[in-house]
């Protein structure tokens, strides 16, 4: 495909959820079926663009590639103009593979699991719209509009979460999600603007360049990049503004499946990922240490819950939190390989899930057990992902999952900042036996419930095929590792961003950079230079992304670092970086056994009760049931600050305000009265005068208007003529 | 005499006069409508001839073609009106439609 | 001179059938009036080199408009004669400044000196088409927007009126239409 055609097919991607969106809310509900194959086909259309994208892709093979088209949109004059641009490379073409693949996915899915529902045309316009808004964010070349489509996001959500909006509790967690996301937002835009201020740009690689000459820089580059890290913290549901996806379980499982596993969360992992440049040290080391504590302990509140549901959902916490681990370990390669597997399993999860629960019409798994035999492709599915999250070797989990661990400890060992990889390496070790723990509680074992588990049965072929399709994925998505490079087919679509040569291309471009400061840049260059030599001979994991890492650095420790340090410090690195994955992945296999022999030895072969276990620690059962106590923190701390300062602003408003309102209304009555005298002798006189006046000359008037519309035509042609004639006369 | 275009100014001025007292003068209003039509083609003859003689182009000509389709659309909906007047007040006499003095 | 003589034919057939259409009493034959002023018009508009829109002003006004003048006419069972006019007191006014009108224009007619250059005559109807499909386009479009808008506008403004819901009117309508 050309360049030309990747543009074309990307915008159609993009277009065709929102035809969906606009055909099914406003005709859904005439159409026969209310309109659900509209979305299905229309999404299967975008599935096969965007597979036609990837496979472009694929043949290309190398990450630098990029096509990027703008539309000159606004100009604000004084040189701040905004594009509204497409932007298509390896990265994306992944992220629309899995977008279309999963949207298209759920709605198929959702035709069986919706059906009857009486908003059931609403449901899929939802749908479309929310394909629409994360294709937007996907494809946006800038800043501004990533911005926009991050809003339109967290409104679909909004809406969807709130689908069953008769439900209280629906209502509530809605309403939670969004306002927890305003939080999110409402740094990621002050960082927009940060950047927009320093760069006078919002595309993403004119700003890389013009981070990389130094046109913003120290602590302000820090709290930018700590601003957009924000946005990610409110989409992606890092600490502490993770609170709201468990509660946004209360939406239909399809939508959990989509937008709170496989792709509105993955959102701030692959904002901050396509961003990575733009992020410092210090706020990288932000980054990890959130992202490292997320995965920790959500890992932990997973293992006490007993709703199925609400244990992927903090399982998907927890992996999220690998995924900002990885980003903060400045290895966005890794943390975007592991967005995609886990797109594919943990839909596939969440859609078995929702199988199990519209089977036995309940989420809590004492209820359940024995599932195994009743439903065998749910189970067989879910087992398939249950493996592949765990981390078991061969599986697309393994691979990702190992990536990160690997790099967080490659800084750990670099930087002496172990904890991140201890809390990472424990929640691998969590992981395993909570996912355990729930195929044993519900597919092994003898029904708890036998009225429910004889009314199961296996869900329809709608429900069926996209569970397996999605453990087809599931399983192919580790690839085939060795005959192109170490790391897999990945390594085909993403590689960490060569600033130096985006510099260089923007340098060509506009003929040099708007906001130069030769020095760090100049640096920056020789450091990569020197760094190339070193990263040749590196026959390891990383050769291709040293230079690149090298490069960045040096750019970073530009302050302290010499060009030869830097050069020293790459290096270094990559066989540093070599170690790290070796021993991380070597005990990540460990942890793996582990966790699942643990869940085996305790839920299957019950020779441990957990109960026991649970009234021996009763406070930290309490803990983790009660999920750390964030809801209550932020009630006692958050909600009551702003119920105590709204009373205040009441009481100021009621005394102070209040107060002069009516001193200056009692002051004016007094001044009316005065007034009013005046008015009763001396100008109602007047007046008086004045209207009888103009009533004798209306009387008068009045016989003019006849009504007739003839008769206003001849004042109409004499007043023509008078106007003539005075123009003929002066 | 050698026709000019003052002579056909002046055939244009005298339909649009007519035109205009019939506007002002008939009371049904079929006949007003057919005053208008007089005046708007006395204007469209105007048009014609200013294109001919003056301007010597084709625009004069393309005004005319849409005043006429213009004044099409107008008589439809003025007799659509006309129509309803009927129906309303029995009548097609303007000054019976007089609600507005009211 | 057949150039003059055929101007006062012209003339003639369209000011004479003029008057005609506004001091007749009877409706009906100011009707039958007014199609020899367009076709007087036509004429001229031939007589000036406009082909094409003398073939227009045929189709339209005579084709169109007057046969829809005479349908309203009849529609409205207004008897052929017996109408009064107006009384004198409504008919001087507007005579007044009819001919007030008239002589303004007459005066500009003779005073002004004109910038006056005879054209060749051509078939135009061509130049009208390439001229609709390139420099009024946009005016052409908007004319047929106009049109369609006129269309609904007419057809709303003479449906039965109802009392009831929509649906009540049409069921109305289809008692009315059975005999």
């Amino acid at each position: 495909m050309s360049d030309q055609g990747i543009i074309t097919a990307a915008i159609s991607i993009l277009l065709l959820p929102l035809l969906s969106y606009t055909l099914t809310f406003f005709f859904g509900k005439k159409l026969p079926r209310k309109g659900d194959f509209i979305g299905v086909t229309l999404m299967g259309i975008a599935l096969i663009q965007a597979l036609r994208i990837f496979i472009t892709f694929w043949q290309i093979g190398n990450p630098a590639h990029r096509v990027e088209q703008a539309y000159h949109w606004l100009d604000l004059g004084g040189g701040f103009r905004l594009d509204a641009g497409i932007l298509v490379d390896g990265m994306t073409s992944v992220m629309l593979m899995v977008v279309c693949l999963v949207s298209f996915l759920v709605h198929l899915y959702s035709t069986g699991y919706m059906h009857g529902d009486r908003r059931y045309e609403r449901f899929f316009a939802f749908l479309g719209f929310f394909t629409f808004s994360m294709l937007g964010i996907v494809l946006s070349n800038n800043l501004f509009f990533l911005y926009v489509f991050w809003e339109l996001v967290g409104l679909s959500s909004y809406l969807l979460i709130g689908f069953f909006f008769h439900k209280a509790t629906a209502a509530a967690a809605n309403k939670k999600a969004f306002l927890t996301n305003r939080v999110g937002d409402w740094g990621f835009w002050l960082g927009i603007l940060t950047f927009f201020t320093a760069c006078g740009t919002l595309n993403y690689f004119d700003l890389f360049a013009q981070v990389h000459a130094g046109a913003i820089k120290g602590p302000l580059l820090a709290w930018a990049g700590v601003g957009l890290f924000m946005g990610c913290v409110g989409k992606s549901a890092q600490m502490p503004l993770h609170i709201w996806l468990p509660d946004a379980m209360e939406g239909p499982t399809p939508v959990s499946a989509l937008i709170h596993a496989a792709t509105m969360v993955a959102a701030g992992v692959y904002m901050v990922a396509r961003l990575a440049p733009l992020f410092g040290p210090e706020a990288l080391m932000v980054v990890l240490y959130v992202g490292a504590i997320t995965a920790f302990v959500t890992a932990t509140i997973a293992l006490v819950k007993t709703d199925i549901k609400r244990v992927l959902a903090f399982s998907t916490l927890s992996q999220l939190g690998y995924m900002v681990m990885g980003l903060g370990a400045g290895d966005p390669v890794n943390a975007m390989y592991h967005l995609t597997t886990h797109a594919m399993f943990k839909a596939l999860l969440f859609l078995g899930a929702g199988s199990v629960i519209h089977a036995v019409h309940s989420q809590e798994m004492p209820e359940m057990g024995g599932l195994r035999k009743k439903m065998p492709i749910t189970f067989w599915t879910f087992l398939i992902a249950t493996l592949a999250i765990s981390g078991v070797p061969g599986l697309s989990g393994f691979y990702s999952k190992d990536g990160i661990l690997g790099s967080v400890l490659a800084v750990g060992m670099m930087k002496g900042h172990y904890l991140p990889f201890i809390l990472g390496i424990t929640a691998a070790a969590l992981t395993p036996f909570y996912m355990f723990r729930v195929v044993f509680l519900t597919f092994f074992g003898k029904p708890r419930d036998q009225h429910k588990f004889d009314h199961a049965h296996e869900s329809g072929w709608s429900m069926a095929i996209p569970l397996m399709v999605l453990a087809f994925m599931t399983l192919i998505s580790a690839g085939i590792p060795g005959k192109t490079a170490d790391k897999g087919w990945f390594s085909r679509f993403a590689a960490p961003y060569d600033v130096a040569a985006i510099s260089a291309q923007y340098e060509a471009k506009h003929g040099g950079l708007v906001v130069a400061s030769a020095e760090p840049a100049a640096i920056a260059e020789a450091g990569a230079a020197l760094a190339e030599p070193a990263a040749a001979h590196g026959e390891n994991l990383h050769a291709e992304a040293a230079p690149a890492e090298g490069g960045h650095e040096a750019a970073a420790a530009h302050g302290e670092a010499a060009a030869a340090h830097g050069a020293a410090a790459g290096g270094h690195n990559s066989h540093v970086r070599h170690t790290a994955h070796v021993r991380a992945m070597i005990m990540s296999i460990l942890v793996a056994t582990l966790g699942i022999g643990a869940s085996w030895w305790t839920y299957h072969k019950l020779r441990v009760n957990p109960a026991a276990i649970q009234a021996r620690l009763p406070f930290a059962h309490k803990v983790l049931q009660g999920q750390y106590f964030f809801d209550e923190l932020y009630a006692a701390t958050i909600y009551r600050f702003t119920l105590w300062w709204s009373v205040v602003c009441a009481a100021f408003d009621r005394v102070v305000v209040d107060g002069i309102v009516n001193g200056a209304g009692y002051l004016t009555r007094l001044v009316s009265w005065v007034s009013g005298l005046c008015d009763r002798y001396i100008v109602d006189g007047a007046v008086n005068g004045v209207a009888t006046v103009l009533q004798g000359a209306g009387e008068g008037i009045r016989r003019v208007q006849t009504g007739r519309i003839q008769t206003y035509l001849v004042y109409v042609s004499a007043s023509v003529l008078v106007l003539i004639v005075i123009y003929r006369v002066l | 005499m050698n026709v000019g275009l003052p002579h056909f100014l002046t055939v244009s001025a005298v339909l649009f006069a007519l035109g205009l007292f019939a506007v002002m003068s008939r009371r049904n209003t079929v006949a007003i409508l057919m005053g208008v039509e007089l005046m708007l083609n006395a204007a469209n003859l105007n048009f014609v001839a200013f294109s001919r003689y003056v301007q010597r182009g084709i625009d004069g000509q393309l005004m005319a073609a849409f005043v006429i389709v213009l004044a099409a659309a107008e008589a439809a909906v003025a007799l659509a009106i006309v129509l309803a007047l009927y129906r309303n007040y029995g009548t097609v006499h303007a000054d019976t439609a007089q609600s507005l003095k009211r | 001179m057949i150039r003059d003589l055929v101007f006062v034919l012209l003339a003639l057939l369209t000011v004479v059938p003029a008057f005609w259409v506004v001091f007749s009493r009877n409706i009906v034959h100011a009707g039958f009036a007014l199609l020899f002023t367009l076709v007087g018009v036509a004429g001229f508009y031939g007589f000036l080199g406009a082909d094409f829109l003398a073939v227009t002003q045929l189709m339209v006004y005579v084709g169109g408009v007057l046969v829809l003048v005479l349908f309203t006419v009849m529609m409205t069972h207004v008897p052929a004669v017996g109408r009064r006019r107006h009384g004198l007191d409504r008919l001087v006014p507007p005579a007044v400044f009819a001919a007030a009108v008239f002589g303004v224009l007459y005066k500009v007619i003779t005073v002004v000196k004109w910038n006056v250059g005879e054209a060749s005559t051509s078939p135009t109807t061509a130049e009208i088409g390439t001229q609709l499909m390139t420099n009024y386009v946009f005016p052409f479009e908007y004319v047929s927007i106009v049109l369609l808008a006129a269309m609904v506008g007419a057809a709303i403004l003479i449906r039965e009126r109802s009392h009831a819901g929509s649906d009540d009117a049409i069921a109305e309508e289809k008692q009315e239409a059975r005999p």
